[in-house]
């Protein structure tokens, strides 16, 4: 009686514990599986909630500025510079634009679906001549920066629509100075000193931030070169910046938005010339890691919007 | 025919005075041209005439800002009906703003105005209306309502601070807008503008100066437009901001009046 109590025992003490392993096991399979299926069901639609309180198809969007090419925006005192790094989709084609002027003293660099930040383009232009037909005056930076932002919201909350996948970079000079701006497909928007967006932007952002309170004092020249090895340290090491690849804007007082065409732009470039390239900036990982996205292919995320 | 009128049986040679037991009738609504021909039936009817109208408002810049003058007195055609309709506006701080023509057109725009100044200040960026702004602003409305054959009756002048430097402007109601360093709207851009423009000429004036001049003006025009009235506000602005008197009575002296024959 006692062998057998003390076998029952045994046996009873065994069972719990591998059953209970067996079932920790399933547990965690079974978590992952949901979770996955999570994904799968509440990211078809913009307006729907995830059950861990996301908005899938807004966080996707947010992805598609990562896949455009790097630019960099920042500003002194009285300067605010857009340097934006150009692709051509292939040796046959020129150079895609990035830097769109909106106005004498507005300029966007962009990163993403070029032709939803043509749209968001047009309407800015379209305020801003709005503005100065009502009020004889420039519109103010910080105005038209919100009107973008409301417009931009509308999409995040309504079935029949989708995000738009572009990330604007916003450089301006008003009554209050300089302005760089940041805009997202989430519709956030933030008051920058100085900003990075676009792929492998995390390794710009990294000199931007280490360099950060140089800025305001530096004079032009130096803001753009700071501007330049930021967009540098995006880059392969293979490639660098020439004065095909490279698009820069420059507004500030009495310095009406311009576009630096070619002599100024080899001058511009000629600043960070022949300078030792960071360590940081290899061509297979940075600061930034995973979360940049980098390689992750068009395809991909571009098949997790809604068709 | 009708142009030629009835020969036997001619109008009366007083016309649109009032008459015993009636108001004052209107001009457009006795005439035989224009809107008014339309009745109250008609689907839309339009402005063609001003009700309650005030006079002539007057503005004059000076080395450090502007002045603005108006008398608070509002007609009802030629019956002095309202005593205190005050239409020297402040803005913001940066503008001033002085009307003259129908009263209920100006308080019309005035809280449109308004409104849009505190939805200014509740975006909170610290940014303010320029009266250059405000100035191309009124431009486009008044404009914009002409153009629909149907205009606010009323002529507008912006004073204030734009950048550091004095500015001023009129707007009238077919949206013709101008600055000048004088200026004076109705019946006063006969009689005042000459004496402001004396003063300005003679080079730079101060803003005691300025007020002294503005005050000729309202007394001058007390004594020779008809639709005018011993009370006025003087509105001021320069660096410091904007401010608006209250009502100052001119002094005035009739004793001289049966010496005056008009032939």
């Amino acid at each position: 009686m006692v062998v057998k109590t003390d076998l029952e025992a045994a046996s009873a003490n065994d069972k719990p514990s591998t059953g209970g392993q067996w079932l920790s096991q399933w547990h965690n399979y079974n978590f992952n599986l949901t979770s996955q299926w999570f994904r799968n069901q509440y990211d078809s639609d913009v307006t729907v909630w995830s059950p861990q309180g996301r908005l899938h198809q807004v966080e996707y969007a947010m992805e598609a500025v990562k896949l455009g090419s790097a630019t960099v925006g920042l500003k002194n005192k009285q300067f605010a510079v857009l340097i934006a790094l150009k692709r051509a989709v292939s040796e046959l084609s020129a150079y895609q634009k990035k830097i769109i002027p909106i106005d004498d003293h507005i300029g966007i660099s962009i990163s993403g679906l070029t032709a939803d930040a043509r749209m968001l383009s047009r309407f800015m232009r379209t305020e801003c001549l709005n503005h100065r037909y009502a009020h004889d005056a420039p519109m103010p930076v910080g105005r038209l920066i919100s009107l973008v932002g409301n417009k931009m919201q509308i999409c995040t909350q309504r079935y029949d629509k989708r995000p738009l996948g572009v990330g604007l970079l916003v450089a301006g000079y008003d009554d209050q100075g300089p302005h760089i701006y940041q805009t997202c497909p989430s519709a956030n928007y933030f008051d920058c000193r100085a900003m990075a967006i676009g792929a492998r932007s995390q390794s710009a952002r990294t000199y931007l931030e280490k360099h950060l309170n140089t800025f305001l004092d530096c004079d032009l020249n130096e803001l753009v070169a700071h501007g330049l090895r930021a967009l540098r340290d995006t880059l392969p090491n293979e490639v660098d910046l020439n004065n095909k690849n490279v698009s820069i804007a420059i507004v500030g007082p009495n310095t009406p938005l311009r576009i630096a065409e070619d002599p100024d732009l080899s001058r511009y470039l000629s600043l960070v010339e022949g300078e030792e390239r960071r360590g940081g900036a290899s061509a297979t990982g940075d600061a930034g890691g995973p979360a940049e996205g980098e390689g992750e292919p068009a395809a991909q995320v571009q098949g997790r919007y809604k068709r | 025919m009708a142009f030629a009128g009835n020969f036997m049986n001619p109008a009366p040679l007083w016309h649109n005075g009032p008459s015993p037991g009636a108001f004052y009738s209107f001009p457009a609504n006795t005439t035989s041209m224009g809107p008014s021909r339309e009745t109250v039936s008609d689907f839309k009817a339009h402005s063609a005439t001003p009700i309650t109208t005030t006079t002539t408002v007057i503005g004059l810049k000076f080395d450090k800002g502007c002045v603005i003058a108006a008398d608070t007195l509002g007609s009802y055609g030629s019956l002095a009906r309202f005593r205190d309709c005050p239409r020297v506006l402040k803005v913001n701080d940066l503008i001033l703003l002085g009307s003259g023509g129908d009263y209920a057109d100006y308080q019309y725009l005035k809280d449109i105005i308004e409104q849009k100044i505190i939805d200014e200040q509740c975006i909170g960026d610290g940014l303010n209306l320029k009266p250059k702004s405000l100035h191309c602003w009124l431009t486009r409305v008044l404009y914009n309502k002409r153009s629909k054959m149907d205009p606010l009756w009323s002529n507008y002048i912006v004073a204030g601070i734009q950048d550091g430097e004095p500015f001023l402007g009129a707007v009238d109601k077919l949206g013709t807008a101008y600055e000048d360093a004088a200026i004076a709207t109705g019946l006063g851009a006969y009689m005042a503008t000459p004496l402001l423009r004396d003063a300005v000429d003679k080079g730079p004036i101060d803003e005691e100066t300025a007020k002294n001049v503005v005050q000729k003006c309202m007394e001058v025009l007390f004594y020779r437009d008809a639709r005018s009235f011993p009370r006025y506000q003087l509105g001021v602005v320069n660096t410091n901001g904007v401010t608006v008197s209250e009502t100052i009575e001119l002094k005035h002296d009739w004793t001289l009046a049966h010496m005056i024959h008009m032939k």
